[in-house]
């Protein structure tokens, strides 16, 4: 499980990476947004990786990780979903603004020669 | 002491929220509530930062161990839940947040908040955002803080509007959230080796990390300084920066100075709590200051060869940050009293010099600066005008004029650090204490060398850069426009001056401020103490605190 979902991350990041380094604001912004998914994946996986177990206590069983799902990195998940989504919003307004102001696509506002 | 003491450190974030969140509501026709609302607002901050200044430094009598406040924000013992602490380094940034801030307000009033929607609001967020980052005592609360006022800036950056500022401010974005994303790898990383979030915790679990934890330990802090140094402009993660905050109106790019130096400031932080179990790399060593001298050498060439007046000064805060990362990278406490007095003056001082270029600029004639620039470019020489001369002698100089001028020749002299003003102190106490360090230390000999060398060529270059750009503004023949001066934006110019020329005054008493700060904080652990030590406060059956 831990090789298939860091071989997912790994893919995201790479091509989040190499989306983020073209030259064309919407290639820019998908890449943001598969390194953010990436990010929020790798977060996640920071709590150990288990199936089935719940982050909440249960009686009669043994207060150890190796029982419970890690809550924290849960938390901080939702948290990074959250304020990610806010400015890739908020970076598609940016985006716009220069589309319309530029007649261009291009990140720098004017078209390569 | 009254009860109502203990909930100071959460004051700094929550006034500038809720008066925020107030001011959204608030229609267009009222901004002159919103004006008198923010003004109050910032005035508030500011008291309640001079009061944890006070009670940091023990001047107001308390029963904080060491002087450290620490505020459990759920009522729960540390290192469980968010804390957010106070201490000497977090007061004192806390009040320039709160000066600058009060600045860039009233300068804002006089024409700026009128230029697009939700000024003001924006204006509380970005504040809420620092005060926060400067106050948290935890890792990833520091984060969100960071977003707090990323995500304000985003809003202020581009306001205004307009092609230029639209498009520095897609790339500043751009640059800004990869860097979230780099300090949300590291944080995840921290968390998942050590197991906790709090700054305090996270600084004692270090010690007890051996063999591969401690490699990846390395790594994680190693891509946090990284997200830092993209904050605080180092190279050569800064080349974002120079056209963002030119393209910024005046009053944000103000703001954005002291944006700057929260990275430093987080820097410092963790570096101190990491330090004690052998800083990693980026935070202290090595790293640190050879990233420094880079960052300064590419502001100083920056500045020299620079013909636009708004990114001469982003230059000088690359400059700023370059020459504060080679001395707080240097392996000894010494260098940061006077490093914290440099940083205290520099901001200021850039602060100030964003409005006085705002205020130049408004008075060249369309395409003078263009046509300044190519006459110099190209050598040919201002065409004789001793025929004129009559008519340009006899003239009266404008006060707005003067006053400009004057400010500008102040301004420069404190960013080149030259005497009188508080960057010539800063700048000497930084070079003696490095030389004293050199005398003591052999091994750093040539590091402090090369540190004193960098810093007297940024200097000279300041004074030429500055100097041309100053004759350039002032004395050339192709501005015609007579300056327009309002008093609100004349007013905080003057106070910033004013602050500055007391920080010369007042040099002795603030360095030894400055140094009790530098202190505290090479002894984490009496931050991690306090942190770790603080109890909840106990509820009582009728729902009040004992």
């Amino acid at each position: 499980m831990e090789l298939i979902l860091s071989i997912a991350i790994g893919i995201m990041v790479g091509s989040g990476i190499w989306l983020l380094l073209r030259p064309r604001t919407y290639q820019v912004i998908i890449g943001l947004t598969l390194v953010s998914y990436a990010v929020n994946l790798f977060i996640f996986a920071t709590g150990k990786l288990t199936t089935g177990a719940p982050p909440i206590l249960k009686k009669g069983v043994a207060t150890t990780l190796a029982n419970y799902a890690d809550p924290l990195p849960q938390a901080l998940v939702l948290t990074a979903i959250v304020i990610s989504f806010a400015t890739t919003a908020l970076f598609l307004v940016v985006i716009l603004a220069l589309r319309g102001l530029s007649n261009t696509d291009h990140v720098d506002g004017t078209e390569a020669q | 002491m009254s009860q109502w003491m203990n909930h100071l450190p959460i004051l700094p974030v929550a006034i500038p929220m809720i008066v925020g969140a107030f001011m959204l509501v608030l229609r267009d026709q009222y901004r002159n509530a919103a004006v008198v609302l923010g003004i109050v607002s910032v005035l508030a901050q500011f008291c309640v930062a001079v009061a944890l200044f006070g009670i940091t430094t023990g001047r107001i009598p308390n029963e904080y161990e060491n002087h450290i406040m620490v505020y459990l924000l759920g009522n729960w013992q540390a290192p469980f839940a968010i804390v957010l602490v106070a201490d000497q380094l977090s007061a004192i940034m806390l009040i320039l947040t709160a000066v600058l801030g009060l600045c860039s307000l009233l300068y804002s009033t006089a024409l700026w908040d009128r230029a697009g929607v939700f000024f003001h609001p924006l204006f509380q967020f970005i504040l809420m955002g620092l005060n926060g980052a400067f106050l948290t005592g935890d890792l990833f609360n520091l984060f969100v803080f960071f977003e707090i006022f990323l995500a304000a800036s985003y809003g202020l950056a581009l306001h205004g509007s307009g092609m230029a500022r639209v498009a520095a401010g897609l790339h500043y974005v751009t640059v800004n959230l990869i860097a979230s994303f780099l300090l949300l790898i590291a944080i995840s990383v921290l968390y998942g080796i050590t197991g906790t979030l709090n700054m305090a915790d996270l600084g004692l679990r270090a010690a007890s990390l051996s063999g591969d934890d401690r490699r990846l330990f390395e790594a994680a802090c190693a891509i946090l300084g990284v997200a830092f140094l993209i904050k605080a402009g180092a190279w050569p993660l800064n080349f974002w920066l120079t056209s963002a905050y030119s393209a910024a109106v005046a009053p944000v790019a103000a703001l954005f100075a002291i944006m700057s130096k929260v990275g430093i400031y987080a820097l410092l932080r963790i570096g101190s709590l990491l330090l004690p179990t052998g800083a990693p790399a980026a935070f202290s060593g090595d790293w640190m200051y050879v990233i420094g001298l880079a960052t300064l050498l590419f502001g100083t060439l920056g500045i020299l060869s620079e013909k636009n007046s708004g990114r001469l000064v982003g230059y000088c805060i690359i400059m700023s940050s370059g020459t504060l990362l080679s001395a707080l990278g240097m392996p000894s406490v010494i260098l940061t009293g006077p490093s914290l007095f440099y940083m205290l003056s520099s901001v200021l001082v850039t602060s100030t010099f964003f409005y006085l270029i705002e205020l130049i600029k408004r008075t060249e004639s369309f395409g003078g600066n263009v046509l300044a620039v190519s006459l110099e470019a190209f050598n040919t020489e201002d065409e004789d005008r001793s025929d004129y001369s009559g008519t340009v002698v006899g003239k009266p100089i404008p006060f707005a004029l003067a006053f400009l001028g004057l400010a500008f020749f102040i301004c420069a002299l404190v960013i080149a650090g030259m005497p009188p003003f508080s960057g010539f102190i800063a700048k000497f106490a930084l070079l003696s204490k490095a030389l004293d360090l050199s005398q003591t230390n052999a091994a750093t000999t040539t590091s402090v060398w090369l540190l004193v060398i960098a810093m007297l060529i940024s200097g000279m270059a300041t004074v030429i850069a500055l100097g041309r750009a100053g004759i350039r503004m002032f004395w050339s023949s192709e501005r015609l426009k007579p300056p327009v001066l309002s008093r609100r934006e004349a007013f905080p110019i003057t106070l910033l001056l004013m602050l500055c020329i007391a920080l010369t005054v007042f040099a002795g008493p603030v360095m030894d401020q400055l140094s009790l700060t530098a202190k505290q904080l090479d002894d984490p652990g009496t931050y991690m103490k306090a942190v770790l030590n603080s109890r909840p406060a106990v509820i009582s059956s009728h729902g009040g605190t004992q």
